[in-house]
């Protein structure tokens, strides 16, 4: 696995999740600043750590989504590469438009900051074989803008064409109003664009993999991404 | 010359940011209004005098980085 962490300004999220990737794939991941204008030969996977780029002026990664790099990962995707965004990397897809969609002011305003539980859909996917489908994760969140919306086509055709990939629920994977932490459309935590090569979501596996964090639930998401390219290459 | 690029929600976007200022509005007695949405001014300077080429640029603008159109609309005036 040749794993690229992209770095804008206001990141903060990016050595934790460089962190997990060494962690789990054995290999030291790349850290690509954003004014590059191409990502390292041979990589493999592009990562959009979690953070506050741009200190989320004018909308969560707006800015971001306009920087030189996301050119480069835009042609990596059309190529069938793969690319994950956590939390504000997940803001920056979607203003980028590699996802539709945009992520909105959690509908109570609050700023959350807890673990949430993450009913894994499908386990068919480079993002997901790491997990069965219908079990239950649990993965730290830290956002005020998380709440997932689209127009109800958009959202009628995630849904049908299986590319939510991650639902906040109970801790027994029961999805409803009660467990949807920030107003999310279907409770919507995770998706993938329609090639299924992209994923966004907003909580933060990165955060759980490791004993001494409490819980290491989040490690199968960068494990299966480590099977999948390692038996890929 | 002077234009401003107004951006607003969508008819049917919830904003909750509205939402709580209008119940702020409320609890500090302010009568009347029935109902807040937020949105967002710019205010830009532009050079030269031609309005057209202007009006084309604050929306290219617009189009590519002040509103995101999933959820916003946006209006274009020049000013001066």
């Amino acid at each position: 696995m040749k794993s690229a962490v992209l770095v804008f300004p206001g990141i903060n999220r990016e050595r934790d999740m460089a962190r997990t990737l060494k962690l789990v794939s054995g290999h030291e991941p790349a850290m690509v600043w954003h004014a590059e204008t191409s990502l390292p030969k041979g990589t493999d996977l592009v990562v959009l750590p979690g953070g506050f780029s741009y200190g989320d002026y004018l909308r969560c990664g707006a800015i971001a989504a306009r920087s030189p790099v996301m050119d480069a990962v835009r042609k990596f995707a059309a190529d069938g590469g793969l690319v994950l965004g956590v939390c504000n990397g997940f803001q920056i897809l979607c203003e980028s438009g590699l996802l539709p969609g945009i992520l909105m002011r959690n509908a109570r305003l609050k700023f959350i900051c807890h673990d949430v539980h993450l009913r894994v859909e499908r386990s068919d996917t480079p993002f997901t074989r790491g997990y069965n489908a219908g079990q239950v994760i649990r993965v730290p969140v830290a956002h005020g803008e998380g709440n997932y919306a689209a127009d109800a086509e958009t959202i009628k055709r995630l849904d049908g064409d299986g590319r939510v990939l991650y639902r906040y629920c109970s801790a027994n994977g029961e999805v409803g109003d009660t467990h949807n932490i920030n107003g999310a459309a279907q409770s919507i935590a995770g998706i993938v664009n329609e090639r299924g090569n992209v994923l966004g979501m907003m909580p933060h596996p990165e955060n759980h993999v490791e004993d001494i964090m409490g819980c290491t639930d989040g490690r199968g998401l960068f494990a299966g991404l480590a099977a999948h390219l390692e038996r890929a290459a | 010359m002077k234009a401003r690029v107004t951006v607003t929600l969508k008819n049917g976007i919830l904003d909750p940011q509205g939402k709580a200022i209008e119940g702020a509005l409320k609890s500090l007695g302010v009568d009347g209004i029935a109902s807040v949405r937020q949105g967002k001014v710019f205010d830009i300077e532009l050079p030269g005098a031609d309005k057209a080429k202007a009006e084309a640029a604050l929306k290219d603008a617009a189009d590519k980085l002040l509103a995101n159109t999933v959820i916003e609309n946006y209006r274009v005036e020049v000013l001066s």
